[in-house]
């Protein structure tokens, strides 16, 4: 485990979108790491006298129509967008890593019926599916995690599945096969550790898109709900103060557009190091 | 292809089935009771049984819900409780606004992406094309909200050349109305055009390597020449697919989008009817989304087939 990490990060070390997207990912987790033990300000202080201030000494990034520190909020919508974005692909890969390894070794009614099952999910995009939730139990993070997990699920199957066909034909397989291990036992002990870096890799654009989701439904009013701070809320928030106090609608934008750009680069890198082949398409 | 067709048919048919359960079964039944859902904790008595009445709620479930299938197909979807006009009425209304919405914005990512792809393809690791990729990653690290706001901001606010928000209407003309679609198309088709031309680029280099173009190029016609005339057609197989998938981003773009501009199409009606309660609007509007992402996913198969005729065989495709 410990050498394939060092190998990874040898090959990383000469890939440039490794480590540009890399170093921007890194920066994004410690910050996201950080905003559960410490900001420069509590986020739900209200101080209306500080309200809408320019950058200065005192508050490196101003403040906003409560008063309330923007530099502070933004990282405490990182710790949340993780959060988001964790479990929702903590759902994708528990349900659907198991589905597609599923359909995969059994084949027949059982892939066909697993694979219209995805089908069908793709239909729920997570907006719709957050649409439905917020409308009988009203906004809320759980249903931002709930609406993106459900979508992860028949993209980590698709993956899974597509990856474990081509698996499921080498030889070293048909040996296992020989040896008498059941298809279950081969899919855990064989399958799964030779597909992990294609999951790796699709866990690192579905955060990404996880992380670009959570924002466009907390901007909508859908997701993560005062008092705590995500930056699609700051972004909504700013919104009605774009006359006088442009900056606001800045800062958590580009805090989005940074990390999701990190993450793909990061995700395009990673791809590199881990499968050679395809440098050659891309 | 008979074969194919039938299956995808019944698979599309079944699909759709199990879409209109799920959307009853999560607005309809996990609610508990939709009266109360609509009209709050604090409703009087009397109000809620007249209101399960006018819906139907006394009936069994499996009743109502046959009924709510029939009347999808017939199109006779209810009468908004809020609105108090016939839901059919008031969603076409709206996709007055929608529909052209983002079909602009299709056009428009089409027309920016095809030719950024080429342009990137036929200068393979040359600064164009490093150009191009660079503006695609930074249009998909982009979220089209934000992009919108960036916009208003240089546009409306600051050089106060377009209208930040709002809908001017059909009636006062073709210029009003296309002034106030002109941001929020822009904000929906940019980071449709990353996605496209990146997609259009990868093809368009895969296709470059098969051996028909190596042919084609012994047989003395230039790397231009072979992109132009062989790659292209080739290329666009997947480059169609993709623009097909990517339906149901521009659906979810398109809600945002509306938000962001107040523009009063499907989307600005669907928030509206999430914050008034309104579960009967709710429920026919997000099953006609899922039909139609369902649906387009369906065209886009038969499209792949017709392309591709490898693929009839009833493989996954």
């Amino acid at each position: 485990m410990f050498r394939t990490l060092v190998e990874i990060l040898r090959h990383g070390l000469k890939n440039r979108s490794f480590i540009i997207g890399g170093s921007i990912s890194l920066l994004f987790f410690l910050v996201a790491f950080l905003s559960y033990f410490w900001t420069p300000y509590p986020v739900e202080d209200i101080n209306i006298a500080d309200k809408l201030l320019l950058p200065s000494a005192e508050y490196l990034l101003g403040t906003d129509h409560f008063g309330r520190d923007i530099l502070s909020m933004l990282i405490k919508g990182a710790g949340n967008s993780v959060i988001v974005a964790f479990v929702a692909i903590g759902i994708g890969i528990g349900c659907g890593v198991p589905l597609g390894l599923t359909a995969a070794a059994k084949k027949g009614w059982m892939d066909e019926l697993i694979m219209r099952f995805n089908d069908f999910t793709f239909a729920f995009p997570s907006l719709i599916s957050a649409i439905m939730i917020t409308a009988i139990l009203g906004p809320g993070s759980i249903n931002s995690i709930i609406a993106i997990g459900i979508f992860n699920i028949p993209v980590f199957a698709r993956v899974a599945r597509g990856a474990a066909l081509s698996i499921w034909k080498r030889e070293f397989i048909l040996a296992a096969r020989s040896a008498g291990k059941g298809r279950f036992k081969i899919s855990v002990e064989h399958i799964l550790p030779n597909i992990s870096s294609m999951l790796i890799v699709q866990t690192t654009i579905q955060f990404a898109l996880g992380i670009l989701a959570e924002a466009g439904l907390s901007y909508l009013g859908l997701g993560t709900q005062p008092p705590m701070p995500s930056w699609g809320k700051m972004l909504n928030e700013a919104q009605t103060f774009m006359n006088f106090a442009p900056q606001l609608a800045i800062y958590p934008g580009l805090a989005i557009a940074l990390t999701v750009m990190g993450l793909n680069l990061f995700g395009d890198g990673l791809r590199d190091v881990l499968d050679p082949k395809l440098r050659r398409s891309r | 292809m008979r074969i194919f067709l039938a299956k995808r048919v019944f698979t599309l048919i079944l699909t759709l089935l199990v879409a209109t359960l799920v959307v009853f079964v999560v607005l309809e039944i996990l609610p508990g009771d939709p009266a109360s859902v609509m009209l709050g904790i604090n409703a009087e008595t009397e109000t809620l049984n007249a209101l399960r009445e006018e819906l139907g709620l006394n009936r069994p479930v499996w009743v109502r819900y046959t009924h709510w299938v029939a009347d999808l197909i017939t199109g006779n979807l209810g009468i908004s409780y809020t609105y108090d006009v016939p839901v059919s009425e008031l969603i076409l209304s709206r996709l007055t606004v929608s529909f052209p919405l983002a079909l602009l914005a299709m056009t428009l990512s089409t027309l920016i992406a095809i030719p950024l792809g080429i342009l990137a393809a036929s200068n393979h690791n040359k600064p164009m094309d490093f150009l191009v990729m660079s503006f695609s990653q930074i249009g998909i690290a982009i979220p089209n909200f934000w992009f919108a706001m960036l916009l208003t901001l240089l546009f409306s606010v600051t050089l106060r050349l377009l209208p930040a928000g709002g809908f001017a209407g059909w009636d006062a003309g073709i210029g009003p109305v296309l002034k106030s679609f002109l941001l929020p198309t822009i904000a929906l088709a940019l980071p449709q055009a990353a996605i496209l031309a990146r997609v259009t680029r990868s093809a368009l280099l895969e296709v470059l390597q098969e051996d028909f173009i190596r042919t084609a190029r012994a047989k003395g016609i230039t790397n231009q020449g072979a992109l132009w005339k062989h790659a292209l057609r080739n290329a666009l197989i997947p480059v169609v697919t993709i623009m097909g998938l990517q339906f149901s981003f521009l659906l979810a773009g398109t809600i945002i989008i509306e938000n962001v501009f107040y523009l009063p199409g499907i989307g600005r009606l669907i928030f509206q009817a999430i914050s008034q309660r309104d579960l009967i609007v709710v429920k026919n509007l997000v099953i006609l989304l899922a039909g139609a992402v369902i649906v387009i996913n369906f065209m886009v198969d038969l499209l792949y087939a017709v392309i591709d005729p490898r693929l009839r065989g009833g493989q996954d495709v």
